[in-house]
This record gives structure tokens, C-alpha cells and sequence, in this order.
């Protein structure tokens, strides 16, 4: 590996990512056999993604903006190694803290203590590791007074500072955010977006999903506008945002 | 080649703890609030043996010596078989939600639903020990022997799995017709009949295409009989079972990437 490429944390080759229409979905024997004779199957494709080609480096956040359905969450998950790329080539180099959703991998029967550890080694943490780190997890999160508690009988303003917690208990090279914050009181989001500065200033690089244009600013110093899967545009936030929020109107 | 299969034993040993937790879960939710516990897993095997002792005793034991101990090793094999494929079948959408949101080698969720039929077994085994003390069968070094044939059915079962969990993501029918594929197979089986009372064709074909018969075989051949007269079949046994392990990652490894369409 070259001194250049230590620097690229992330590489998305002419990537695209294809979907089956939902309608299409084939999930039973008789079906499959009625369409294969017919030759329907995989006929009504759908590109949530065509063709993105996106070089991070380290340090960096980028912000993803674009209407409902744009492919800026298809476009983290493919990041994320959730998907994976129907064409093209997708290279990441480090760790990587996904939040898509906080607390997805919770099970509601179990307390917050056992759902802790749990969900830190669904990320890709060992339990001796999580046992370490378990009281400051705790402490950021707040909930000591509920941790034998089933998390079913948690407000989801809670579970989401739990999960925040957890997932940005270390320190990741990359951190992907997508519309998380959303939860959870002003007090909390608060120190979120402290937390989230804090990280970029430490060196970890930032990926960002967010319908608040302010977040966007103060978060992210480039951003790519995506529309129907495609990248309209991408560079400085202050470049591609205003084009952004100009075709809105 | 080999850095690859470097590189999936790190990621196995990586999320090896995940799947420890995953396996404690799945116990601990299954006797919360239970008041024996753990001990329903033990209680559980006998009492299923003490009624069909009571109910086919009548039929089938006559010819066979020490029938509560045929039977009941008979039964936890297969028992053991059934929860980990019908729990497997299942483990991948029933973790659905997580899969769309986070990076995880999927088949972890699915051997820990394996494991966890595993542990039960254990518990079973447990059981067994109890009926054949109880019914004072004479110790052998050879009762240590059966470790072989749960191994076997282990990497049997653990193959399985991969293949149906897989299958089940593109066709939910598998997920309905395998309760049916399994009852079917516990009656094809020798579990509560002697095989002896089967046609000689069959009786010349059972040892050698029924998998679960191979391995309840050996069971009995090593604890009532103490011997290991039949090596065939821990040698066939062992063979089926890396055939079905190596069929099952094959399937499950050629088809996960297109899991996420589909859940």
C-alpha cells in the first residue's frame, strides 16, 4: 500500500446497487416456477444506485442530501458492507460505527445490561472489551437506574441514547449517521453533536444522513447531492447545498 | 486461497463472542421466569422418554433389551436435529431488522441457533446418563465413545442449517414444509421401533442413506452394547456429515450476498 492510499479511508468505484420491485418479490416455489416459464423473472428492475464514484479521506465529513428515496441511505448501507454492489467496487479502510438505526440490533426482552453487551459485540467488539468499557457506556447514556429493565419497557428517546452510546463508546475511523438524531430530548442531541465533534477533531471521519440543512452545515465541510440514485453533485458544502435548496424551491 | 481462509477465521474469532451471547440468550429467555429452570432441560427428555415408554412398550419393546435407554438415546439425536434445523430455517429473517442496519457475518446468527440446540442436547445428555443408571447398565470405557456420533451429527446439523437457513431466505415454503419433512424422517427412523421389525430391504438401505440412523446407531452400539462392531458407520456417518457441511457453506456462502433483497 502507498503513503496515498493510507490517506483514502473510502472508495466507491462506478458502484451500483440493484433491487428486485418489491412487487416482484418471489418468495414461494409455485411462483417461481409460474415465472420462470413465463420469463419474468428479474424483469422489473430498479437502480437505487447507478454509477457513484466517491473518494473520502481521512478526517473528512461529508454530508448526503437528497429528496426521500434519492439512495442516501442505500449509498451508506453499501458503505457499510450491508449491501453489497450489483457493479463497481467498494474499498474501506478501517473501522467502521454504523448508526442507520440506533439500538437495531436490541432485543426487547432482554435488560439494558445484557442488550449492552450484546449489541457491542454485534459490533464486532469482545465481551471483555465491553465489560471495560461498560460503566462509561452507562454514564453517557444515563440509565443506571434502569438497567434490569426489559428493553421493551424503554421510551424510545431512551433506547436511542443507549444505542448512541454504545456505538460511539470507541473512538471509529469512520462514524456513518444517518437521521439518528432525530430522537431523544434537546439535552441529549446536544451533547450528541458534541460527542460527533469531538470525534472529528480526534481524526475519525464522518458520514452524515440529515434533513437538517444546520446540522449539515456545522457537521460537514463536503457534501454530495443524490436524486434518483444518481450523484447530481458533489464538493463543498457551501457549493452543492445552495444548488441543492435552489431545486427545491 | 489460504489468506482468504485466514481472513474468515479472524472475522469467525472476531464475532465469536457474539455468538457466546447469542447462545446464553436464547437459554436464558427460554426459562426466565420459569421456576426449575435449566432443569426443565433435563426433566424435559424424560418425561418425554416415560411416556412413550408407557405408550409403545406395548408395540415395540419386547424384542428390545433396556428400552427406555434405546429409546430415549434414540430421541435426543433426533430431537437435537430438529430444534437446530428448525431453528436455523428461521434464523436469518427473524433477524432481519438487525441485517438491514449493521454489518454482521450473517451465518453467526444462524450456528448460534445450532449451538443452542447443541447445549440442550447436552443437558439431555444428562438424562440419559440418569435412565442408564437407573436401569443399571454396566459401565464401559466405550460409553465415552459417543462423543464420536454426536460430533458427527453436530457437523451434520451444522451443515443442515446453513443449507436451510439459506433455502428458506429465497422460498419461505421450506419453512412449512419441513415440519412435516421432519415428522416424516422420525418415522423413517428407527427411534421408538426396532429395525429388525423392518422389511430386509429397507432394514439393508436404512444404514445407508438415512444419516440420523447412522449416528443413533453408533449411540447404542457403544452404551448397550459396548462395542464398536459397526466402524462402517462411524466412517460413512463421517463422510455424510462433511458432505452436508460442505454442501451447506457452499449454498449458504454463494447466496448471502442476495440475502438483503429478500428479508
Amino acid at each position: 500500500m502507498t503513503m496515498e492510499n493510507n490517506d483514502i479511508m473510502i472508495r466507491v468505484e462506478n458502484a451500483s446497487v440493484r433491487f428486485n420491485m418489491a412487487s416482484e418479490k418471489i418468495d414461494s416455489l409455485k411462483e417461481y416456477a409460474v415465472k420462470l416459464v413465463r420469463r419474468e423473472l428479474m424483469f422489473k428492475e430498479f437502480f437505487a444506485l447507478r454509477n457513484i464514484d466517491l473518494t473520502v479521506r481521512r478526517g473528512e465529513s461529508w454530508a448526503f442530501v437528497g429528496r426521500n428515496g434519492a439512495g442516501k441511505s442505500t449509498l451508506l448501507k453499501l458503505i457499510s458492507r450491508i449491501l453489497m454492489p450489483y457493479e463497481g467496487k467498494v474499498t474501506v479502510n478501517g473501522s467502521i460505527a454504523p448508526m442507520i438505526e440506533l439500538g437495531a440490533g436490541f432485543d426487547p426482552n432482554l435488560t439494558a445490561e445484557e442488550n449492552i453487551f450484546i449489541n457491542g459485540c454485534i459490533m464486532g467488539h469482545s465481551k471483555k472489551f465491553m465489560q471495560e468499557h461498560f460503566d462509561e457506556i452507562v454514564e453517557f447514556a444515563q440509565l443506571q437506574d434502569f438497567l434490569k429493565m426489559p428493553i421493551k419497557n424503554y421510551s424510545s428517546g431512551m433506547r436511542a441514547r443507549l444505542g448512541f452510546a454504545v456505538a460511539t463508546m470507541v473512538k471509529p475511523d469512520i462514524l456513518i449517521v444517518d437521521e439518528v438524531l432525530a430522537v431523544g430530548d434537546a439535552a441529549f442531541r446536544k451533547r450528541c453533536s458534541e460527542r460527533m465533534k469531538e470525534m472529528l477533531s480526534g481524526g475519525t471521519t464522518l458520514l452524515f444522513v440529515s434533513h437538517s440543512h444546520n446540522d449539515v452545515r456545522t457537521l460537514c465541510k463536503n457534501a454530495v447531492w443524490l436524486d434518483h440514485g444518481r450523484i447530481v453533485q458533489s464538493g463543498l458544502t457551501e457549493d452543492v447545498l445552495p444548488a441543492y435548496e435552489a431545486s427545491m424551491q | 486461497m489460504g489468506q482468504k481462509l485466514k481472513k474468515r477465521l479472524q472475522i469467525f474469532f472476531r464475532y465469536k463472542d457474539l455468538m457466546m451471547l447469542l447462545v446464553e440468550r436464547d437459554i436464558k429467555l427460554r426459562y426466565r421466569r420459569s421456576v426449575l429452570g435449566w432443569v426443565w432441560s433435563v426433566l424435559n427428555p424424560l418425561l418425554d422418554m416415560l411416556v412413550k415408554v408407557i405408550v409403545f412398550s406395548y408395540f415395540f419393546s419386547r424384542n428390545i433389551p433396556n428400552y427406555p435407554v434405546y429409546l430415549i438415546s434414540g430421541q435426543l439425536m433426533y430431537q437435537f436435529m430438529r430444534e437446530s434445523s428448525t431453528q436455523a430455517l428461521r434464523s436469518i429473517p427473524d433477524n432481519a431488522a438487525m441485517l438491514k442496519k449493521i454489518y454482521v457475518p450473517k451465518y453467526i446468527f444462524t450456528l448460534s441457533k445450532i449451538n443452542s440446540a447443541f447445549v440442550n442436547l447436552l443437558y439431555s445428555l444428562v438424562a440419559l446418563l440418569l435412565v442408564m443408571l437407573f436401569t443399571h447398565v454396566k459401565f464401559t470405557f466405550w460409553w465415552f465413545m459417543i462423543v464420536i456420533p454426536i460430533a458427527e451429527l453436530y457437523v451434520f446439523c451444522v451443515g443442515l442449517g446453513l443449507l436451510l437457513a439459506a433455502g428458506n431466505v429465497f422460498f419461505r415454503d421450506i419453512g412449512n414444509i419441513w415440519g412435516v419433512v421432519t415428522l416424516a424422517w422420525m418415522y423413517l427412523t428407527p427411534i421408538f421401533y426396532d429395525v429388525d421389525i423392518l422389511s430386509p430391504r429397507v432394514r439393508l438401505w436404512m444404514p445407508r442413506l438415512n444419516p440420523l440412523y447412522m449416528y443413533i446407531r453408533q449411540i447404542r452400539d457403544f452404551i448397550l452394547l459396548g462395542s464398536w462392531e459397526r466402524y462402517m458407520l462411524t466412517i460413512r456417518g463421517g463422510y455424510v456429515a462433511l458432505l452436508m457441511l460442505g454442501l451447506g457453506l457452499f449454498v449458504f456462502a454463494k447466496t448471502k450476498d442476495k440475502f438483503i433483497l429478500y428479508i
